[in-house]
């Protein structure tokens, strides 16, 4: 057996069921890799301490053959926004330092109710406020192509755990691209499901309408088991769709057997595909368009017209939502707690607290938010930012009656060097108008490797994006599209990674 | 629209219950600024006939059966909390002397 962690969970389930791997091994392996790469990486803010215990009590249900799934004694890391009842959870911020959540997100219930063995919890922009992983309240995740440059964000730390194989697969949260752009940023593939897809109960809400959790991996099969793992209704959550959903699984499959992609109509968003992209990531962009028309498939160019507002919208309902969400954190149910000196009032105690709490960019957005929501602002604002959203679900909806899927770059850029953009909030949020509208409609997106930049050698995303509730095309469409990139390249991007040590 | 001035921006951390320094008051100002008047071009497709979006999937209400679930138990509940008696959370004064 080659290097462990260099395996993908679907390849690591099958030595489970053969017989050639234990859990305890797999977890090992992976517990190594952590030790060696850590101190350079940083995609972790804190590690299961029972680990191995799980993945022995893992080995010795399937030696009685009680295993609980395919996936039973998979190691899997968890972004620090999902609660957790055996590991510190803080979304990346101090102001929660130290708590540990008294019930675990239904995410993260479904994934030890199959046996997947949590290795830690990873680093993020603080509540998921970023684009680059730099706002986490504890400390910087390094890119593992390129220590000097971001590995996106907010998820960052599961993107750089998987693209380092620190983990085989991770979970993310997606409110503006955070699974998408980092999965961009370091070669790996990441999925933001149908709003409503999967469960948000116990998942440290940023913007309620726009928040979903997904899949982090190597390969599209991988997203697709963990997706259909965490995946499903869930009475916790008002939001969740309580329809059944077709098997992920079965449709990546479906994809990586597919001769090629005859029949698929592929729309390219013009909006999506501006003049300020990368020259590397056009020219892997114009590529991919042209591997899908030789292999079947018929590209349609489409308007989405109201794109263009997007990030505007975003980030009108974000700081909105996120500044009535982060009203929780006042001080006196959970977290840190500052009181100032002489005789201070609740009231000066929360201040105070949320002032030393919070770091730069929170608090930015929870001041504008507050704007955004006050009497006399509230219909130029929010207002008329939901009314973008009508118009961009309307722009979306008018192309997936002409196309079955749209792509796009998944970043108009490569990974950014550290420190690029921390000065200027404003050039941080540009970067995300291929990504945002997305959210907005609610739509499921995908992203995955489409080869590496000529010029910085970095890798290059693509995004596809299917109609709600057609999650299942994306994984089909990305398995078959996988192929064909391996086809032509003759190696899969994340093959290429750095050893980082 | 109004400007984003020190005042302002002292206002609005006052209703979001953030003591901010003079200094973060000042730089939340200038950025706040040109961070409002990027958003502001939403208002010029905004119009009437547009209905807004509050929800990306249409969902009604959602109910759930009206039977007793597991809760937490107090414990648990305070567990986390920066002060607790046992039953209850711990603050300082509600009312200040002015009130």
């Amino acid at each position: 057996m080659s290097d462990i962690t260099a395996l993908s969970a679907s390849e690591l389930a099958e030595s489970l069921t053969a017989g050639d791997l234990s859990s305890v091994d797999i977890t090992q392996a992976h517990l190594d890799r952590i030790e060696a790469t850590e101190g350079i990486v940083g995609s972790f803010l804190a590690r299961s301490e029972t680990a191995l215990d799980t993945a022995q009590q893992s080995d010795d249900r399937r030696k009685k053959g009680e295993a609980r799934s395919l996936l039973d004694g998979i190691p899997v890391a968890i972004k620090d926004v999902l609660c957790t009842t055996d590991m510190v959870t803080t979304a990346g911020s101090r102001i929660l330092e130290g708590w540990i959540p008294p019930y675990d997100a239904t995410v993260v219930r479904k994934l030890r109710e199959s046996g997947l063995v949590p290795l830690g919890k990873t680093n993020m922009d603080e509540f998921a406020m970023g684009s680059s992983t730099e706002h986490s309240g504890y400390h910087v995740t390094k890119n593992p192509w390129d220590t000097s440059r971001a590995p996106g964000g907010s998820g960052g730390g599961s993107a750089a755990a998987v693209a380092a194989r620190q983990a085989p697969v991770a979970i993310g949260s997606d409110t503006g691209g955070s699974i998408r752009q980092p999965a961009a940023f370091t070669g790996t593939v990441g999925v933001k499901p149908t709003y409503g897809g999967v469960s948000r109960y116990g998942v440290i809400a940023l913007a309620s309408s726009l928040d979903q959790v997904g899949p982090v991996s190597r390969t599209v099969r991988d997203s697709a088991i963990i997706h259909d793992v965490i995946g499903g209704h869930d009475p916790h959550d008002s939001t969740s769709i309580p329809t059944p959903w077709a098997s992920m699984t079965e449709a990546a499959d479906t994809g990586a057997r597919a001769a090629d992609l005859a029949g698929l109509r592929v729309g390219v968003v013009k909006q999506l595909v501006t003049e300020g992209l990368q020259a590397g990531v056009k020219q892997r962009f114009d590529e991919a368009l042209e591997l899908m028309a030789a292999h079947g498939a018929e590209i349609i160019e489409v308007d989405a017209p109201h794109c263009e507002y997007a990030v505007a919208a975003y980030y009108l309902v974000l700081p909105a939502e996120a500044s009535s969400n982060l009203a929780k954190f006042d001080s006196v149910r959970f977290g840190l707690r500052v009181t100032p000196e002489g005789n201070p009032t609740v009231e000066d105690v929360m201040a105070a607290t949320r002032d030393q709490g919070f770091g730069d960019e929170v608090k930015r957005r929870i001041i504008l938010g507050t704007y955004a929501l006050s009497a006399g602002y509230y219909d130029a604002y929010y207002g008329s930012a939901q009314k973008v959203r009508t118009l961009i679900q309307r722009d979306f909806a008018q192309a997936f009656e002409k196309v079955d899927v749209l792509v796009s770059p998944s970043a108009p850029t490569t990974a950014f060097p550290l420190g690029a953009k921390l000065d200027d909030p404003l050039a941080m949020w540009v970067g995300d108008l291929t990504t945002i509208p997305v959210n907005l409609a609610g739509i499921p997106g995908m992203s995955l490797p489409m080869g590496l930049d000529p010029e910085d050698g970095l890798p290059v995303g693509l995004q596809l994006m299917a109609p709600a509730y057609e999650d299942a095309r994306l994984y089909q469409a990305g398995a078959t599209l996988e192929r064909l990139f391996f086809e032509r390249d003759g190696y899969v991007v994340s093959s290429r990674t750095p050893e980082v040590v | 629209m109004s400007e984003m001035t020190p005042d302002a921006v002292r206002h609005l951390a006052g209703l979001a219950r953030i003591a901010l320094s003079d200094e973060e008051v000042a730089r939340l100002a200038g950025e706040l600024g040109a961070i409002v008047e990027a958003v502001e071009s939403v208002q010029s497709v905004a119009t009437d006939d547009v209905p807004p979006t509050s929800h990306p999937v249409p969902l009604g209400n959602v109910f759930r059966d009206d039977v007793v679930g597991e809760t937490l138990t107090t414990e648990e509940a305070s567990a986390g909390a920066p002060d607790h008696d046992g039953t209850r959370f711990r603050v300082t004064a509600i009312l200040g002397e002015e009130q």
